[in-house]
C-alpha cells in the first residue's frame, strides 16, 4: 500500500512536471497559432512593402540605371535638387494641391455630413449619389471632366459665353497655364468629398444626442450648438480627416496626368507634381538614385506634415 | 409681453422653414454637380461626334441615338481581354485582402503572442508610407524575381495591404473578448473561433473593405501602367486611357467604354452600401 502511494505520488510528480512541460509548449504553441494567422499577411506585406522601403532609403544614395553595376554618391542626388527647375514646379506644385484641397475637401465634406444626417427626404440617395464619383473610375470621369470643360466646345466655356457674356478671346482654359491648379484642386474636391463624407458622417453618429437637448434647453441656436457641440466632438474625426487627406494629397498622379497630360500623357512645368516626376526619373530616363532622391523629399514631406499634426492633436488633448 | 412671445415663437418658426428650404437648396445644387457628369457620360455615350458638342439646341437624348457605339467598342479595343484582366485581378486581389487581412488582424486584437507590439508597428509605420515612395524599388525587386508584365506582380502587390489589417483589427477590438474565452473554454481551437464567431460578426467592416479594395483595384492606374506592358495583360483603365490617346476624337465611344467601366464597381458598391456607413463607424476609420 505504502509503495503503491509511492508509485503513485511519483506518478503525480512525473504528471506535474509534464505538466510544466505542456504548459511551456502551449505557450510556444500558443505563439505558433498566433503567427499561423499572421503569416500569409505578414509573408507578403514584409516581401513586397518593408523590403523595397529599405530598399528606397539607399537607393537615393545611389546611382543606378537598373542594369549596370550600382554605385555609392553619398548625397549627390539631393545637391541636384535644388538647381533642377522642373523638380522645384513639382514641389511647388504639389504644395499649392495639398493646400487648396485639403482645407476646401474639409469643409465641403463636414457640410454635406451635417445636412445629410438631418432628418431629410431621401437621405439614403443622396448619400449614395455624394459617394458616387469616389467610386467611379478615373479615367472615365476625367474623361467626362475633359470634355464639360473643353475650352472651345464644352458647356461650361458655352454657359460663360452666352450666358455670363465672357468673350470668346478670354474664356478660361482650364487645363493649362495658372488655371489647372485650381482645376486639378475642383476635381479632387467634387470626387473625394463623399468618401470625406462618410467618415464625418460615423462620427456624427457618435455624438449622443442629449448633448444637443441639453444644447436646445441652454437656447443655442444652430450656429452655437455647432460651435460648442459638433465641432468639438468631432475633433478626432477631423484629425483623421486631416492626416488622411494630406497623406492622399501629395500622392496625386493620375488626377494630373489624366486631366492636364493630353493624349501622350506629359505634363509641363505648370502642371507638373512630385509622383510624375519620380516617375519620369525611374521609367522614362532610368536614374534611380535621383528618383528615389525626390521620393525621400515626398516622404520628408508627409512625415512632417503628419508629425506636426499629431504634435497639435496632442496639444489640443491636453 | 405674449404679442412678443408669439412673435418671437414665429420667427423661429419661420427661421426653420427658412433653414430646411436652404438645406434642400444646398442639396439639389450638390447633387446636380455629383450628377451632372454621369449623365452626362450616359448622354454622350449614344450620341455621334458632332452632336456630342452640339449646344444649340441640347439634347439629353438625341433624335437617333446612336447604340452601335456600345458595340463598336468591343472591336475597336481587346475590351473583352480587359475586363477578363480586371476582373481577374480585382476578384483574387479582394479574395486574399479579405481573408489575409481578417486572418493577421484577429490575431493581433485577440491573441496574446511574443513581438506583438512591434510586428503591428511595422504595419502601422507604413500606413503614412504613401505607395509612390517605394514603388520604383518595389518594380525593380518583382523585375528581379521575373514578374514584371505578369499580372501576378499586380496582386502581390495589392492583396497584402497595411490598411486592411489595421482596418479588421480596428472593429475586432470593438468585439468583447468575453465569447473568445467561452468559446475556448468550450474547448474550439482559435481557428474555430475565427471562423465560426469572429467572421460572422465582421459583416460590416468586412463589407467595407471590400468596397475599398473593389473599388482601388479596379480603378487603379499607376500599379497597371508600371507592370502591364503587353497589350493582353493591360486592365480596363489601361486600355481605355490607351484608347483616348489614340482616338482622342471618338468622344461617342470613350464615353461608352467609360460607361462599361464604371458598372461592375456601381454593382458592387450598391450591394454592400447597407453596412457601409455602419463599417466606416464601427473600425475606428473615424480615428
Amino acid at each position: 500500500m505504502k509503495e503503491k502511494r509511492k508509485t503513485t505520488n511519483a506518478g503525480n510528480g512525473q504528471k506535474t512536471a509534464a505538466g510544466k512541460k505542456g504548459g511551456l509548449s502551449r505557450q510556444a504553441k500558443r505563439d505558433l497559432v498566433a503567427y499561423s494567422f499572421i503569416a500569409p499577411n505578414f509573408i507578403g506585406f514584409a516581401v513586397f512593402t518593408l523590403v523595397p522601403i529599405i530598399f528606397a532609403f539607399a537607393l537615393a544614395f545611389m546611382d543606378w540605371d537598373g542594369s549596370n553595376a550600382i554605385r555609392f554618391v553619398g548625397l549627390a542626388n539631393f545637391i541636384k535638387l535644388p538647381q533642377d527647375t522642373f523638380f522645384k514646379a513639382a514641389f511647388k506644385n504639389t504644395i499649392i494641391y495639398v493646400i487648396g484641397t485639403v482645407p476646401l475637401t474639409m469643409i465641403a465634406s463636414l457640410a454635406l455630413a451635417i445636412v445629410l444626417n438631418q432628418k431629410i427626404k431621401a437621405r439614403g440617395f443622396f448619400r449614395t449619389v455624394a459617394f458616387f464619383p469616389y467610386v467611379a473610375s478615373l479615367v472615365a470621369i476625367t474623361a467626362v471632366w475633359g470634355m464639360i470643360f473643353h475650352p472651345s466646345k464644352g458647356p461650361v466655356n458655352y454657359l460663360l459665353l452666352t450666358v455670363f457674356g465672357v468673350p470668346q478671346n478670354e474664356l478660361p482654359k482650364w487645363f493649362s497655364g495658372s488655371l489647372v491648379l485650381f482645376t486639378l484642386i475642383l476635381f479632387s474636391v467634387w470626387k473625394y468629398m463623399g468618401y470625406y463624407m462618410v467618415i464625418y458622417l460615423a462620427g456624427l453618429q457618435g455624438i449622443s444626442a442629449e448633448l444637443y437637448e441639453a444644447g436646445s434647453l441652454d437656447g443655442a441656436n444652430t450656429w452655437q450648438k455647432f460651435k460648442y457641440i459638433t465641432w468639438p466632438q468631432l475633433r478626432s474625426t477631423t484629425f483623421f480627416v486631416v492626416v488622411m487627406l494630406t497623406i492622399n494629397c501629395f500622392k496625386v498622379y493620375d488626377i494630373a496626368v489624366m486631366l492636364a497630360g493630353g493624349g501622350d500623357g506629359k505634363l509641363s512645368t505648370s502642371a507638373t507634381v512630385l509622383v510624375y516626376y519620380i516617375y519620369q526619373n525611374a521609367f522614362n530616363y532610368w536614374d534611380l538614385g535621383y528618383s528615389s532622391a525626390i521620393a525621400m523629399v515626398l516622404f520628408v514631406l508627409v512625415l512632417i506634415i503628419t508629425l506636426i499634426q499629431f504634435r497639435y492633436e496632442k496639444k489640443l488633448e491636453s | 409681453m405674449s404679442a412678443e412671445k408669439e412673435k418671437k415663437l414665429r420667427s423661429k418658426r419661420r427661421n426653420a422653414v427658412i433653414g430646411k428650404v436652404c438645406i434642400y437648396a444646398i442639396l439639389l445644387l450638390i447633387t446636380a454637380a455629383m450628377v451632372v457628369p454621369f449623365l452626362w457620360m450616359l448622354s454622350a455615350s449614344i450620341k455621334s461626334n458632332r452632336e456630342v458638342f452640339l449646344m444649340d439646341p441640347f439634347e439629353w437624348i438625341p433624335k437617333v441615338p446612336k447604340w452601335d457605339n456600345y458595340i463598336k467598342i468591343w472591336t475597336k479595343i481587346p475590351l473583352l481581354k480587359f475586363v477578363q484582366n480586371t476582373v481577374f485581378l480585382t476578384i483574387v486581389v479582394t479574395c486574399l485582402q479579405l481573408l489575409t487581412s481578417s486572418f493577421a488582424a484577429y490575431s493581433f486584437a485577440k491573441l496574446e503572442f511574443k513581438h506583438k507590439n512591434a510586428l503591428f508597428l511595422a504595419y502601422i509605420a507604413t500606413i503614412a508610407m504613401p505607395w509612390q515612395v517605394y514603388m520604383v524599388p518595389q518594380f525593380i525587386m518583382m523585375r528581379a524575381m521575373g514578374l514584371n508584365d505578369k499580372l501576378l506582380a499586380m496582386i502581390c502587390l495589392q492583396a497584402f495591404s497595411a490598411f486592411g489589417v489595421f482596418m479588421m483589427k480596428q472593429f475586432y477590438d470593438g468585439i468583447p473578448i468575453d465569447l473568445c474565452e467561452a468559446a475556448r473554454i468550450d474547448g474550439m481551437s482559435e481557428y474555430g473561433i475565427y471562423a465560426k464567431i469572429m467572421l460572422p460578426l465582421s459583416k460590416p467592416a468586412l463589407s467595407t473593405l471590400t468596397i475599398f479594395t473593389f473599388v482601388n483595384t479596379w480603378n487603379d492606374y499607376l500599379g497597371p501602367l508600371i507592370y502591364l506592358k503587353t497589350e493582353t495583360k493591360k486592365t480596363i483603365q489601361l486600355g481605355l486611357k490607351m484608347f483616348i490617346g489614340q482616338y482622342s476624337a471618338e468622344y461617342g465611344l470613350i464615353m461608352a467604354g467609360s460607361v462599361l467601366s464604371l458598372i461592375p464597381v456601381i454593382i458592387v458598391f450598391l450591394c454592400l452600401q447597407k453596412y457601409f456607413v455602419e463599417g466606416v463607424a464601427s473600425t475606428g476609420l473615424k480615428g
